[in-house]
């Protein structure tokens, strides 16, 4: 395998703590060596890249999309989802389980990492908690770890039951995974489709109550504090809500392992933006009040929040352009996270540029045990994004290499312009 | 890095005001019309209703008005059809039931079909919220909301609005905001799932009556307080029936509707002794009110054969000044497609209306 050696650019590593010029040799899929500006031993017939003004940092981590392969290709594949990906900055994205069919086997957790599927990005699939995601029968999670999956979840279909979820948190933890739960308590969002509230009272729609969210996380963080083992690690998916941040809040002062992430639309926007019914605003979690957007970057910027995950949901356009109500839920992000973390928690909310770097890649990395990713010390893999951080442009969907369009950011301003993704030491992505 | 603290709260940019320019023909929420496009509704709306049948169906004479009904209607089709018609507009039907929508096509191809069939305006009537928009935005034709879910339903309140002016204020085309200073308008019933309590709600404040929300919490959650035009209110709850009616000089009630409980249980004798409107409550504490009902009515549940019957009903009269409404409504659509397109010109799918600079949504 061919070497880039990456010079004149300005490394963000934050678990190494490094902030300084550097040049930067990858090789072989890994990297080779990290070394003061200049000081790099020179690499016979090693591709150079002139990052002069830009900074290279380890290549991102999106613990939350969904690829839609196997089986609705129409909306995404893995090859264009992974594009869209490079095209972000990401270097690693790991995949729910909502496929057609379910991705509750290690034959599928298989087929999906398989190089015919041609990912531009390193495709690490979450698997199914229980067979179909029916909440019922645990699937055999020590095959689906051999296999490549690297959580449990049973994703859109919450557990509710608190057996089962009781039963999956002490067998992942068994054999050294994590259940992701998407906390929403289906008994309380019947026919809803956004935030319970005054938006939704006006718009004649059904809201979901905040409830619904914290609750089955309250009623996780119980069953993760019975089970008494520091084994245990629940991961919240794109927490929406104050209460259930506070709770995550409190099950980490408690000592307990809980993680969540936080998607930019819950950071960046509130129900108000469902607007006259667009439904790039409609997902699950749904928008919700000003108040609770408010407590979302309040813990990003305490540390509360472990990650940026995009929950990149990618939908066809005649999906979408429906009845609110009928339509699918989910919004794109993979193209738009970096440009928007950049821009506003970074640029507007002037959290330093390591932190937000952080929360999209060592973070994210930490808490799906990823390892050797998230960091560029010598031997990681050599994932990495190089992005002009002063660059300011405007997101076009019509433009990205998603199959889909579905954002709710087509002409928001950006910052920061990915110039290079390079994946286990592969060109994944470069602007022209 | 920055030096300087972070920073708590984000302005990020504001929410578009509208997605899309609508089309100025389209009547989509009772909040699409100015106080003068509502003067000009209703002043259209008698002249309409007082013009010689034999000249007025020269008005649209030929037009073609779709009417799409994705839902059981017989007041608001029949009023829409027999208006058009009235105009002299051909009209053709399409309903759920009976067309190509069981057969799944979409709101959208549906649209687009019945413009190719040279549908001038479509008049929809659909069991989800916001149907109306999408529809406009897909066919760029002036679009009538019929009713959307538990969204809206402008006609009704605008004959709503015609029906209370006619008794209380002489019948006057002439409105400001203080036409309706002093008048109680109590809506009573399902709230939750009432269009007619939303547009209502949203139209009357604007005249400066005073909507009072009344029902059970199951039917009416708090949160329709912060239904209304805007901050000044105009709009309150009151769970007493009783001490409702006793302000009111407008009792409008609705019907439990059904088929959206979507599981919720609801006590029916109970209802009926906090909220049924009986001849006894009114001739005590409301004897000189008008009576309304968007219908439906369910006898002997929201409101008995008497009341309903009675001589303080205007159930009836409301429907017939739905015809006058629609008469005008669906005037005001068409002559706005005329405005837009050169006389000899044929519509193609190009055209667009006109922006107008206010409806502009301001995207980041």
């Amino acid at each position: 395998m061919s070497a880039i050696a990456i010079k004149n650019g300005h490394l963000i590593d934050p678990s190494a703590g490094i902030d300084a010029p550097r040049d930067i040799l990858l090789k072989d899929g890994k990297v080779a060596e990290v070394a003061a500006a200049g000081k790099l031993k020179p690499a016979d017939g090693a591709q150079v890249i002139n990052a002069k003004g830009l900074v290279v940092a380890p290549g991102l981590i999106d613990i939350h999309v969904h690829l839609r392969e196997p089986g609705q290709g129409y909306k995404e594949t893995i090859a264009t989802g992974t594009a869209a990906a490079a095209a972000g900055g990401f270097t690693s994205v790991a995949a729910m389980p909502n496929t057609i069919p379910v991705n509750d086997t290690p034959e599928i957790t298989r087929w999906m990492q398989s190089p015919e599927r041609g990912a531009s990005v390193r495709v690490f699939p979450i698997g199914a908690a229980t067979r179909g995601s029916k909440g019922e029968a645990l699937n055999d999670f020590a095959a689906l770890k051999a296999a490549g999956a690297v959580a449990v979840t049973d994703d859109g279909h919450p557990i509710l039951k608190d057996s089962i979820m009781r039963d999956t948190l002490a067998a992942a933890a068994r054999v050294g995974l994590s259940v992701i739960q998407h906390a929403e308590d289906t008994r309380l969002t019947v026919g809803a489709s956004m935030n319970a509230g005054p938006v939704a009272f006006r718009l004649g729609l059904r809201g979901m109550p905040v409830e619904a969210e914290s609750g089955l996380v309250e009623r996780d963080i119980r069953l993760v504090t019975e089970l008494r083992s520091d084994k245990v690690h629940l991961h919240v998916a794109h927490t929406s809500t104050a209460k259930a941040i506070a709770a995550v809040r409190q099950a980490r002062r408690n000592g307990l392992r809980v993680t969540c992430e936080v998607a930019p639309h819950h950071f960046l926007l509130t129900d108000e933006h469902v607007g006259h019914y667009n439904t790039n605003c409609k997902m699950n979690p749904p928008l919700r009040s000003a108040a609770d957007r408010a407590a979302m970057l309040e813990a990003i910027l305490d540390g509360v929040v472990d990650a940026i995950a995009t929950d990149h949901a990618p939908h066809a356009s005649h999906e979408k352009e429906v009845e609110f109500e009928r339509a699918p839920n989910g919004v794109t992000g993979l193209e738009t996270a970096l440009g928007l973390c950049l821009r506003w928690l970074h640029g507007e909310a002037r959290m330093p540029l390591g932190r937000v770097l952080s929360l999209l890649s060592a973070q994210p990395a930490a808490v799906l045990g990823l390892k050797g990713r998230g960091s560029l010390t010598e031997g990681s893999f050599a994932d990495v994004v190089i992005f002009d951080p002063k660059a300011e442009w405007t997101y076009r969907a019509a433009e990205g290499k998603s199959k889909s369009r579905n954002t709710p950011f087509d002409g928001w301003a950006m910052q920061g312009k990915v110039r290079w993704t390079i994946s286990e030491g592969r060109i994944a992505y470069e602007a022209n | 890095m920055s030096p300087a603290p972070v920073r708590r709260k984000l302005h990020t940019p504001p929410v578009p005001a509208s997605p899309f320019p609508y089309h100025p023909g389209s009547l989509l929420s009772v909040n699409d019309l100015s106080l003068d496009e509502l003067n000009h509704v209703l002043a259209r709306a008698t002249a309409l209703e007082k013009q010689d049948p034999l000249t007025r169906d020269r008005i649209l004479a030929k037009r073609r008005v779709a009417l799409l009904f994705y839902e059981a209607s017989t007041r608001t089709r029949t009023s829409f059809e027999l208006a058009a018609k009235a105009l002299g507009a051909d009209t053709a039907l399409v309903s759920n039931l009976s067309s190509s929508i069981e057969k799944g096509e979409s709101l959208k191809d549906t649209g687009l079909n019945l413009r190719a069939l040279g549908a001038e305006a479509i008049i929809l009537r659909s069991n989800s919220s916001g149907a109306a928009w999408l529809l406009e935005e897909s066919t760029r034709l002036p679009v009538l909301n019929a009713g959307d879910g538990m969204h809206e339903h402008p006609t009704q309140a605008l004959l709503d609005l015609r029906t209370i002016l006619a008794h209380l204020r002489g019948g006057t085309t002439k409105v400001n905001e203080k036409t309706l200073a002093g008048v109680t308008v109590t809506i009573t019933g399902d709230i939750l799932h009432s269009r007619v309590a939303r547009s209502n709600a949203l139209l009357l404040p604007r005249l400066g009556a005073e909507v009072v929300l009344c029902g059970p919490k199951e039917l009416l959650p708090e949160v329709a307080a912060s239904e209304g035009p805007d901050s000044r209110g105009g709009v309150t709850i009151e769970r007493d029936f009783e001490a409702a009616l006793k302000r009111s000089q407008v009792v409008m009630m609705l019907r439990i509707q059904a088929e959206r409980l979507a599981g919720l249980q609801l006590d029916l004798e109970e209802y009926k002794a906090g909220y049924q409107l009986t001849g006894e409550r009114l001739a005590r504490l409301a004897p000189k009110a008008i009576v309304m009902h968007p219908g439906p009515i369910i006898r002997g549940l929201e409101i008995t054969s008497g009341v309903a019957d009675g001589p303080q009903s205007a159930i009836l009269e409301q429907v017939t000044h739905g015809l006058a409404i629609r008469m005008a409504v669906i005037e005001r659509a068409l002559n706005a497609t005329a405005l837009k397109s050169a006389p000899t010109s044929v519509r193609t799918s190009s055209a667009r209306p006109a922006k107008p600079a206010s409806r502009k949504g301001a995207r980041a």
